[in-house]
């Protein structure tokens, strides 16, 4: 589905990711995991068109390196950033109809598929977007993703700031996206819900990706995690 | 009396719609670019002026439906060729690009059509008097002027906060990024926006021409006015633009319609001067004499008063 290799982006003159390589089936659930200011969202933002990449992005078989947001959005892509950028002031419909890349084509996800999975989304269908809580929100984003009916989504720390109960929803959620075919690659920070749902684990260090296994491995790879993720 | 009520409050309204046809443009914009389009009246300028040649040919109607058009174009490739350029340089740069293209503009309708006033007419269907009050008339044009505004406002109210291209406009502007991640050409949408946004320049343009007469310096009349409406209604929002463009309409046609003057106020005091003195046109002064810098007035007191506007938000 993805396959990124030997990806290189730069801030500026700071030279961020010193030659990314990772790849990502159909289907699976794949978590890109490290510290703060290892280049994890670099990573996405560069897949993304958002900033300028050096290396090659392939998307179905199709090389996407230097191709604008919007167009990589179209072929299948979707993302949803960090900062839960949803629009305070639009209605929670609203914001998810934003997300429909067309009115024409039904995808994998309808409104009331969404409402149904999130009653309290449907609920609230018709209250602006700003007065949701975090969790509400994350899913509110998520779904909005959903609605351009992707074929992968890339999805940027969605646990942080939430309570462990949230935590918990939000990883059914992405398990119960998968099995629609939909590839998920997850950004995060926190190893439990990586370990729980992921497929496969990559660990990112100094710009590069340092470590790749499944679940169980990284479980038992205690020397990783205590010189790559744990704090 | 009541006449003057009347007849002042319909002119207000014809000036404040018109007012608002322009405002309301250039504050979408400017919640795009982040800078204000100092050209934007120099598209409603051009309107009148596209209109006036087409109606010499094809008749007025032809014109009110081509000469939008045509601006809309104009302003579109003007997004897409120039400001879009020129934005990578940054806000600076841009001011001083629709600065420019302002004074072009002027140049090239001077050009094209010389310096002197056209007779750009109201079609013959619209000469006669819609109704008759206390002996005054009120022409069927101007009541015609209110029902374009008015139907435009309606539509582009709808579209903005009813259709999903809206939805999609409203949020482009404030997370160009974001609405460009979920698969929508953010440029184009600018794009689009610039392009209806001096359109409906170009429509006021179109049907004040017959009123406010077509001459080269009719985008600096009116452009002046309408910076101090997007101030005076708080930079960025359309509901300040609607209610400062209406406020300003009736503020001047109010003081141009009352006969009250310096002398009047001075005689509440019980103050008088003599004719003779050396300041005797300081109090000789009349309201409608001083109705054209009123606006201003407002803007001074506004900035003074409340800097960021009627509905304006603070920038944090």
């Amino acid at each position: 589905m993805l396959e990124v290799r030997n990806l290189h982006a730069f801030y500026g003159k700071s030279h961020i990711l010193h030659g990314v390589n990772f790849n990502v089936a159909e289907g699976e659930i794949v978590s890109l995991l490290g510290r703060n200011g290892v280049g994890r969202s670099t990573t996405v933002k560069t897949i993304m068109g958002e900033v300028a990449p050096q290396g090659s992005i392939l998307f179905k078989g199709e090389e996407i390196a230097g191709r604008k947001s919007f167009e990589i959005a179209h072929r299948g892509l979707g993302y949803v950033p960090e900062n839960r950028d949803i629009f305070p002031t639009l209605t929670v419909r609203q914001n998810l109809v934003l997300g429909m890349k067309s009115t024409k084509h039904q995808g994998r996800w309808t409104l009331d598929e969404v409402f149904a999975m999130f009653p309290n989304l449907g609920a609230r269908a018709d209250v602006p977007g700003g007065v949701l809580s975090g969790g509400e929100q994350q899913m509110l984003c998520m779904c909005r993703t959903l609605m351009g009916d992707p074929d992968m989504i890339m999805i940027d720390e969605p646990t942080e700031g939430l309570a462990p109960k949230v935590v918990e929803q939000v990883g059914d959620l992405l398990q119960e996206i998968a099995k629609r075919g939909v590839s998920i690659l997850l950004v995060e920070q926190k190893l439990s819900i990586a370990l729980r749902i992921s497929h496969r684990l990559y660990v990112m260090g100094h710009g590069k990706i340092v470590y790749e296994g499944t679940p169980d491995s990284l479980r038992q790879a205690d020397e990783v995690r205590a010189e790559w993720l744990e704090v | 009396m009541l006449d003057v009520l009347i007849f002042a409050t319909l002119n207000g309204l014809v000036t404040g719609l018109l007012l608002f046809m322009l405002a309301s443009g250039l504050t979408l914009i400017f919640s795009m670019m982040g800078v204000l389009n100092f050209a934007h009246a120099s598209f409603y300028m051009l309107g009148a002026y596209f209109a006036y040649s087409l109606s010499l040919y094809f008749g007025f109607w032809t014109g009110l439906i081509f000469a939008p058009l045509i601006v809309g174009v104009l302003g579109a490739l003007v997004e897409r060729y120039g400001l879009r350029r020129v934005h990578q340089a940054g806000h600076v740069a841009e001011l001083v690009f629709t600065f420019g293209l302002a004074f072009l503009i002027e140049e090239a309708v001077q050009f094209f059509w010389g310096r002197d006033t056209k007779s750009y007419q109201s079609p013959d269907v619209l000469n006669f008097a819609l109704f008759t009050l206390f002996g005054q008339e009120f022409s069927a044009y101007r009541g015609f002027m209110i029902a374009i505004s008015v139907g435009i406002f309606i539509g582009l109210y709808y579209v903005l906060t009813r259709s999903r291209v809206g939805i999609i406009i409203q949020a482009a502007i404030t997370h160009p990024n974001t609405v460009a991640n979920l698969g929508h050409n953010v440029p184009l949408i600018f794009m689009g926006v610039f392009g209806v946004g001096t359109a409906l320049a170009g429509v006021a343009g179109v049907i004040a021409g017959p009123v406010l007469t077509t001459f080269p310096g009719m985008a600096t009349v009116l452009g002046s006015i309408v910076f101090v409406i997007v101030v005076i209604g708080g930079l960025g929002s359309l509901a300040g633009a609607f209610i400062a463009s209406l406020l300003i309409g009736l503020l001047q046609s109010f003081a141009i319609a009352s006969d009250v003057g310096m002398e009047d106020l001075l005689d509440l005091f019980g103050i008088s001067f003599p004719y003779d003195h050396a300041l005797a046109d300081l109090w000789g002064l009349t309201l409608p004499q001083v109705a054209p810098i009123l606006p201003f007035l407002l803007l001074v007191l506004v900035l003074i008063f409340r800097p960021t506007g009627l509905m304006g938000k603070r920038e944090e």
